[in-house]
């Protein structure tokens, strides 16, 4: 028996989808494996997991309202990969987002609810757009790679928010919590029917929609793949690849500053650290999952708001750690990407012929 | 190391006996039963076109390939080489173009790489010093501890050189090691190469460069389309006899096509005026070319690649800037346009490199034709492209370009070589078309896809736009041109009106930088 590998010319959709499946399969596999040695049923597990978050309504609000922020940050980061742009910078453009909107709270605040959204959006997708582009400069202008400097000033967006809520924006009668005020009642975005759900999901589906649109249609997603795809190309085709990159980077940040925005507005109604659990990292995964399709992309990402809201499930019931359900996403991206290989390589076994 | 050891051919001293080496790629034969020599204390030069088979003759000796056929003997014994380690082992060392060192590195630790006999704690101070040694024995100066992206190519290249005698080879390759160097820095290592004759090292000197041939060298072989046309001692060579044995003279009279065409004297379409334009590096290229290319005609552009013909077409094209000197399509002034402006005005451009630049691998048919078009009036509404529109205009494109495919939406990687160059073709000679700018346009492609591109880029002449044609095959420039231009070191060395198989010898000539008396164009003095 040999093993024979080589490289696929061509990949059916239906090849792509066997692959996918297989890798989710075999990543909640070895989640068993690891349920297993937390001393914990894997069936029992998983099972808990899934009346959590969607056995009954409130599970299914509750991660309805996950998949809020999923969605919007999954969608910043597919727009800059069709590009072939790395921004690993999710997190942070989320963050930046929501400093910023909180900063118009505290200190322009106007007691009206349209012009208060408007100018809170607005805010939000300037912060998170600018701290992308940034990084879209860098790479533009002296070809700095954007995966170092997006990740990096993930930390930096991270401790400025700490700066913020552990010093001067802190809540007086917040007993010394780290958090600020609850915003005032205009600057709040709607929730429905006593559920965390909250009126954040129209952007998340609206831009989905207009990407959705643009990428596939568009001229300027036209050119964006082009020069994704070939940069040699886009310059044949006179399309200024450098200045698309900065504009990818400042779009795509400023979605998931909007993103940033929906949750403090929406969920959160103030500012405190912990209201960034790692929704711009785990949107690679999802974009990834997607193929960086928009309409796919907010399929997965309620899948993973599943995910988190079964994860708190089990954490709450089987008093396992939150990392276990990191663990989970792990393995799903690495599985994933290791089905990559199969995407591009077929492997077939021969038998040895005498 | 005493000679005597060396070989049983003690006569003649020789160190490297290749014969009948044949090597075929998908059947394609580089090289085609070539004996080589090499005595000792000799350098021998292996001259030729690209693509001629030199390469693939050293890189046989140097065991990067597996000869087909045919029998290598080093220092008289038959060896078989499964790998570089194994030619090393046997004295065999090739300083490629590109000079393979880590520039993250310092000389020392370059040259300690892949050293035989290492260590497990390396000596640096014994490695210093042998470098020095070497370095001054051969006068060979580099400083051991600088790390080598500090060096300059000349610098570069004399590690390169010096590794190869660290390691102990006695056979050295140079691949084309003038091609990168300033006139100063050829001439030192002309003086390590005599110096290392002297000390019988057998030296290999590829190159096509006739003036360094004869400066240099002891014999000479040439080689064309990977056979031997000939081999002698340098003094019964001269420069007419070797071009002509380069470039060749056979199989050209049969395909000329522009006899049967009426004679031209259109009005211009594209004039240069003295253009000068930078290589990606930003040294000069194109050094002041000017040229008038009217309807009616095709003017080609002969050369040995990489004498500024990739950056003139960028140029002329839009997508490369123009220095200093004016382009003029007509009457208008268009130095500066874009690649898009350009294309408006209908001066298209078949770039060399098709799936690199030409087009997108992974995006489908439709879309590659989109490329160069999506931005005119059909197929662009407002912020959107008419994908219908586009997808039309490729199925009618696909049709009467008979370019095989499954269908419009295929990812055009999936095509081979002859359907995507159609595909470009079909893309740029549609629409508005007044020039074509095309570079190697059959490179690579069967007889029956070379037919078809060479047939029409003749049928857009005689439909009365121009064509400039940039082409390494002498064949096809004297088959279709009207006006043969000769470009050397990114300037023309001249023009030849209606080129006929007799031009070949001064065309030749002119290809290796010797200026002859024909020729409208600047004759330039070489340094």
């Amino acid at each position: 028996m040999r093993i024979k590998v080589e490289k696929r010319f061509y990949i059916t959709k239906w090849q792509e989808v066997c692959i996918i499946l297989a890798s989710i399969v075999l990543a909640f596999s070895s989640g068993a494996l690891v349920f297993h040695f937390l001393g914990v049923d894997p069936l029992e597990a998983y099972k808990m997991m899934i009346d959590g978050s969607l056995g009954d309504f409130y599970g299914v609000s509750e991660t309805v309202a996950k998949t809020i922020p999923l969605i919007m940050c999954s969608l910043a980061v597919a727009l800059s990969f069709t590009m072939v742009v790395w921004n690993i910078g999710a997190e942070g453009q989320f963050v930046l987002g929501a400093l910023a909107c909180t900063a118009f709270v505290r200190y322009l605040y106007v007691d009206n609810f349209v012009v208060m959204l408007a100018c809170m959006g607005i805010s939000a997708l300037l912060a998170g757009g600018l701290w992308g582009a940034f990084a879209g400069f860098l790479k533009a202008r002296w070809n700095v790679n954007e995966i170092i400097t997006t990740l990096m000033m993930n930390y930096v967006a991270i401790l400025l928010l700490q700066y913020f809520v552990y010093g001067s924006w802190r809540d007086p009668t917040s007993l010394g919590f780290p958090m600020t005020p609850l915003f005032p009642k205009s600057a709040r975005l709607h929730q429905f029917f006593s559920t965390r759900v909250h009126s954040g999901i129209f952007f998340a589906v609206i831009i989905a929609l207009i990407l959705w649109i643009v990428v596939r249609k568009g001229v300027w997603g036209y050119e964006i793949r082009v020069s994704g795809q070939n940069p040699k190309a886009a310059d044949y085709a006179g399309i200024r690849s450098t200045r698309n990159v900065i504009l990818v980077m400042f779009l795509s940040g400023a979605i998931a500053g909007l993103a940033g925005m929906a949750e403090m507005a929406g969920l959160h109604r103030r500012l405190q650290p912990g209201f960034a659990v790692g929704y711009g990292y785990t949107a690679i995964i999802i974009a990834w999952l997607a193929r960086l399709h928009p309409l796919a992309i907010i399929f997965v990402s309620f899948l993973f708001g599943a995910l988190f809201v079964g994860g708190e499930n089990l954490q709450i019931a089987m008093r396992l750690p939150l990392s276990s359900v990191q663990i989970l996403q792990g393995l799903i991206l690495f599985f994933l990407l290791g089905g990559e290989f199969f995407r591009n390589y077929r492997v077939s076994f021969i038998s040895r012929k005498r | 190391m005493p000679l005597m050891d060396w070989g049983r051919d003690m006569t003649e001293n020789y160190l490297v006996k290749m014969r009948g080496i044949t090597k075929a790629f998908y059947g394609i034969k580089a090289n085609d039963g070539v004996d080589f020599d090499l005595k000792c204390g000799e350098v021998h030069a292996l001259l030729g076109e690209n693509g001629a088979g030199k390469s693939t003759l050293m890189s046989v000796l140097c065991g990067l390939y597996q000869p087909d056929d045919g029998v290598i003997v080093v220092n008289g014994r038959k060896v078989v080489f499964h790998s570089p380690k194994d030619a090393i082992a046997r004295g065999i060392g090739i300083v490629h173009q590109h000079f393979m060192l880590v520039p993250s590195l310092t000389v020392w630790e370059n040259m300690a790489l892949g050293s035989r006999d290492m260590e497990f704690v390396i000596d640096e101070n014994a490695i210093c010093e042998r470098i020095k040694e070497l370095s001054q024995r051969y006068g060979l100066d580099v400083d051991p501890l600088t790390p080598v992206w500090q060096l300059s190519i000349g610098e570069q290249q004399r590690v390169a050189i010096l590794r190869m005698l660290y390691h102990e080879a006695n056979i050295l390759i140079l691949d084309e090691p003038t091609s990168v160097l300033t006139p100063q820095e050829i001439e030192n290592l002309f003086i390590t190469i005599k110096h290392m004759k002297e000390e019988d090292y057998g030296i290999v000197f590829i190159s096509h460069k006739l003036r360094e041939v004869f400066e240099i060298a002891d014999r000479i072989t040439v080689l064309r389309r990977g056979r031997v046309v000939g081999s002698m001692k340098t003094f019964e060579a001269t420069p007419e006899r070797l071009a002509e044995m380069m470039v060749g003279t056979s199989g050209v009279s049969e395909v000329r096509a522009t006899e049967e065409k009426p004679k031209s004297n259109g009005k211009p379409l594209l004039v240069a005026e003295d253009i000068v334009v930078n290589n990606d590096k930003g040294l000069i290229a194109v050094d002041g070319i000017s040229f008038t290319l009217r309807e009616n005609q095709i003017l080609g552009i002969a050369g040995v690649s990489g004498n500024g013909q990739g950056e003139l077409a960028e140029a002329l094209s839009g997508m490369r800037k123009i220095e200093s000197g004016r382009l003029y399509f007509t009457v208008e002034d268009v130095t500066y346009a874009s690649a898009r402006q350009m294309v408006d005005l209908g001066v298209k451009y078949i770039p060399s490199d098709r799936k690199g630049v030409g087009l997108v691998p992974n995006m489908n048919v439709a879309e590659n034709v989109a490329l160069r078009k999506y931005w005119q009036p059909p197929f662009k509404k407002g912020f959107f492209i008419d994908w219908d529109e586009v997808y039309r205009d490729s199925k009618s494109l696909v049709e009467s370009y008979e370019i095989l495919t499954p269908g419009v939406n295929i990812p055009v990687r999936m095509l081979s070589g002859g359907n995507l160059q159609k595909l470009i073709l079909a893309r740029e000679l549609s629409g508005e078309l007044k020039v074509v700018i095309a570079m190697h346009p059959t490179w690579g492609l069967d007889v029956k896809a070379t037919a078809f591109v060479r047939e029409k880029l003749l049928s857009a002449r005689n439909d009365g736009s121009a064509v400039l044609l940039i082409s390494e095959d002498l064949d096809e420039l004297l088959a279709l041109s009207d006006v043969l231009a000769v470009i050397y070191r990114g300037k023309i060395m001249g023009m030849i009106e209606g080129p006929k198989a007799e031009n070949i010898e001064e065309i030749g000539l002119m290809m290796a930088g010797i200026p002859t008396s024909v020729g409208g164009g600047n004759v330039i003095d070489e340094d």
